[in-house]
């Protein structure tokens, strides 16, 4: 883990066409923080986090990485400096196995070379990274428990299996910051239990979250930090107590109680 | 030390026996030697017909195996929607031709450079070909790759066609593609004559052919598709190469859904361009070697069917394995294309056919179908891929897992059985 990664969001602003997504959203995520960000549907939190993964560029604002203006640079530009994201609707790679997805996700292969891949005295080095990738992906497939579908088609898991890999497989680009998009969607109540103790534990070993949730109980029960964002813009942030009595808050949910 | 090469090629050979997938391809190219072979027999051909028909069988393989793995490396590996095929495989000959022919030879104009050089300028112009195509192109979507490359490659073929090319003086030296009287350039398949002088006691094969009633020209005709034979293995061996690494990865990884490629930190864009320089490059080198084998080449060899049989073939062997893109090019040029038009060659004048379909329904069915097997494998073609879409749509081994890895992902496990 490098020093002083946070990710910092500052005046963010995306418009599609005449309307405002996203208007003027400023947070940070602290370092090794579990951070949450909430809002009703379509409050701009994915949007907020296409812009900050290089999907949209954004209208106005930036985006800083450990220091670094990352705004407007291309979604491999920004996985590559730490940044990963996990999809809303989990994204495998159907046709390939889930150890093939694992394999994928490390970063400067060798073997990513076509050269290094096809001539035979380097190709030599590629298969002696392979073996060590491959051990990798083993420990991280049994921290997960997911090590008994290694050479399954990814397309077969289920929903919640398919969550597990997709944070497994972020996992394995070795990054700081993960942005996970709502992983306990459609996930049952004992792997969510499975997934949020894989996300603590790591967050003990050092890396750094921000977790988009529409389950409101989800965040307050695990983040230390929650972000609330309405209508594009940050409604309201702090301890999970602080913001369950925020009345903006309460007013944004339509007097639901949180 | 001749003890070890022995036991080298031993092992080497061993291997290959027990390779399945070597097995699989024999076993198909046998079966259709066998009913080739059956037919060949029955249509009264003597030892040199047999083995001249067996040999054009095993050409028109080669060279559908050479352009099918290529295209699997576009559309199978990377989900690159290229038909446009025929046009890089007509820049390819194209360029290589006029690159090798003499300046006196007509009708075109070459620089008359040595073949290995003009071979290696024909895969590198088909290869920019590629990459110049796909630059704008990348940027959108599949289906709209497709668009550019069809069209790209009719572009390619009525410039070919076109008068003003035909010869155009550069510099003063005058080069072009001849235009409609097609081109004439030293023939690939001479190297067949050059290589049986150039190895010692190769010349033999000439009276040897000659004692088991082989002519001449079907020996020298051998060796080619021998060579042909090795180049498609050569591609394969590429491909394998590529698809069990992790840039083939990358490429699945582009296949199955770019934005999460991009999203692990691929440049994908690196890698798409890359690919298609490569599979141009095969597809160009490949169109040379053999639709260009004879030593004269013409618009007509590269009209966009050739494209949709190399997808059909593709399609029937299984889109991302390379061994399914050698038995579709087997399965496709053998019995689909070839032995249907031996058929109809040899068989047709024999039987006594009704002329109309209607006819043949109250009548002698199989003498029409006989008869008009050559149409008819247009239709069959057409049946069997509705059958293949609703059936079977991944082909004889698209869904088989072919790990793209450099190593058996399967073994190496910390504290558990070791099988690597």
């Amino acid at each position: 883990m490098t020093e002083g990664v946070p990710l910092r969001v500052d005046g963010l602003r995306m418009e599609f066409g005449g309307i405002t997504a996203v208007d003027g959203t400023s947070f940070v995520v602290e370092e090794g923080t579990l951070t949450g960000l909430i809002g009703p549907n379509g409050a701009g939190k994915s949007t907020t986090f296409n812009c900050i993964t290089g999907v949209y560029t954004p209208t106005a604002g930036h985006v800083y990485f450990g220091g670094e203006d990352i705004t407007g640079l291309a979604p491999h530009q920004i996985a590559r400096r730490g940044l990963v994201r996990t999809f809303q609707i989990a994204r495998e790679l159907e046709e390939m196995t889930v150890f093939e997805n694992m394999m994928l996700a490390p970063q400067g292969q060798r073997g990513e070379s076509l050269l290094a891949s096809v001539v035979p005295g380097l190709r030599d080095a590629v298969i002696e990274e392979e073996r060590e990738l491959r051990t990798a992906v083993w420990e991280t497939l049994e921290f997960f428990e997911i090590d008994h579908l290694a050479h399954e088609y990814a397309g077969n898991l289920s929903g919640g299996q398919r969550k597990l890999l997709e944070l497994a497989r972020a996992l394995m680009t070795d990054p700081d910051l993960l942005l996970l998009d709502e992983p306990l969607a459609g996930v049952n109540p004992t792997l969510e239990n499975k997934l949020l103790e894989r996300i603590h534990a790591l967050r003990a070993e050092g890396y750094t979250f921000l977790l988009v949730e529409h389950d409101m109980e989800v965040i307050m029960e695990n983040c230390a930090h929650v972000i609330v964002m309405h209508q594009g813009r940050v409604l309201a942030e702090g301890a999970p107590a602080a913001i369950r009595e925020d009345a903006a808050v309460i007013d944004a949910y339509l007097g639901e109680p949180v | 030390m001749s003890q070890t090469v022995t036991g080298a090629v031993t092992a080497a050979v061993r291997d290959l026996v027990d390779d399945s997938d070597l097995r699989m391809i024999g076993l198909t190219m046998g079966g259709v030697y066998l009913v080739a072979t059956l037919l060949a027999i029955a249509a009264g051909y003597d030892v040199g017909g047999i083995v001249n028909t067996l040999r054009a069988i095993t050409v028109f393989a080669a060279g559908y195996g050479m352009l099918v793995l290529a295209l699997n490396l576009h559309w199978g590996y990377t989900g690159l929607f290229n038909i446009g095929v025929a046009g890089f495989m007509a820049i390819g000959t194209y360029v290589t031709a006029i690159l090798s022919a003499p300046p006196e030879l007509s009708p075109g104009a070459g620089l008359g450079l040595p073949i290995p050089i003009a071979v290696l300028g024909g895969m590198l112009a088909a290869a920019i070909a590629g990459v110049l195509t796909a630059l704008p192109a990348l940027k959108m979507r599949a289906d709209y790759l497709a668009i550019v490359t069809v069209a790209l490659s009719e572009i390619i073929r009525l410039s070919i066609k076109s008068q003003t090319l035909a010869e155009v003086s550069v510099a003063g030296v005058t080069v072009g593609t001849g235009g409609g009287r097609g081109i004439s350039y030293p023939a690939p398949s001479d190297a067949a004559s050059w290589l049986i002088e150039l190895v010692p006691g190769g010349t033999l094969l000439y009276p040897a052919g000659a004692a088991v009633g082989i002519a001449r020209p079907v020996v020298t005709g051998l060796v080619y598709m021998l060579i042909l034979v090795a180049f498609t293995a050569a591609f394969y061996w590429l491909l394998v190469q590529i698809g069990q690494s992790p840039f083939g990865r990358v490429l699945k990884a582009i296949r199955e859904d770019e934005l999460v490629a991009s999203a692990l930190g691929k440049d994908t864009r690196i890698f798409k361009l890359k690919v298609f320089a490569v599979g141009c490059a095969l597809m160009g080198l490949g169109g040379y070697l053999w639709l260009g084998r004879s030593g004269f080449v013409n618009d007509l060899s590269f009209r966009p069917d050739i494209t949709f049989f190399v997808f059909v073939a593709l399609i029937i062997g299984g889109a991302g394995s390379n061994t399914g893109s050698v038995l579709g090019g087997i399965i496709f040029s053998g019995v689909l294309f070839y032995l249907p038009q031996f058929i109809s060659q040899n068989f047709v004048r024999a039987a006594r056919a009704p002329d109309t379909f209607v006819e043949a329904l109250s009548g002698d069915l199989a003498g029409y179908l006989v008869a008009n097997i050559s149409a008819l494998r247009f239709v069959a073609i057409g049946v069997l891929l509705v059958w293949l879409m609703q059936r079977r749509p991944e082909g004889i081994l698209g869904h088989r897992i072919e790990a793209a890895a450099a190593i058996d992902l399967r073994g190496g496990r910390p504290e558990g059985p070791e099988d690597d």
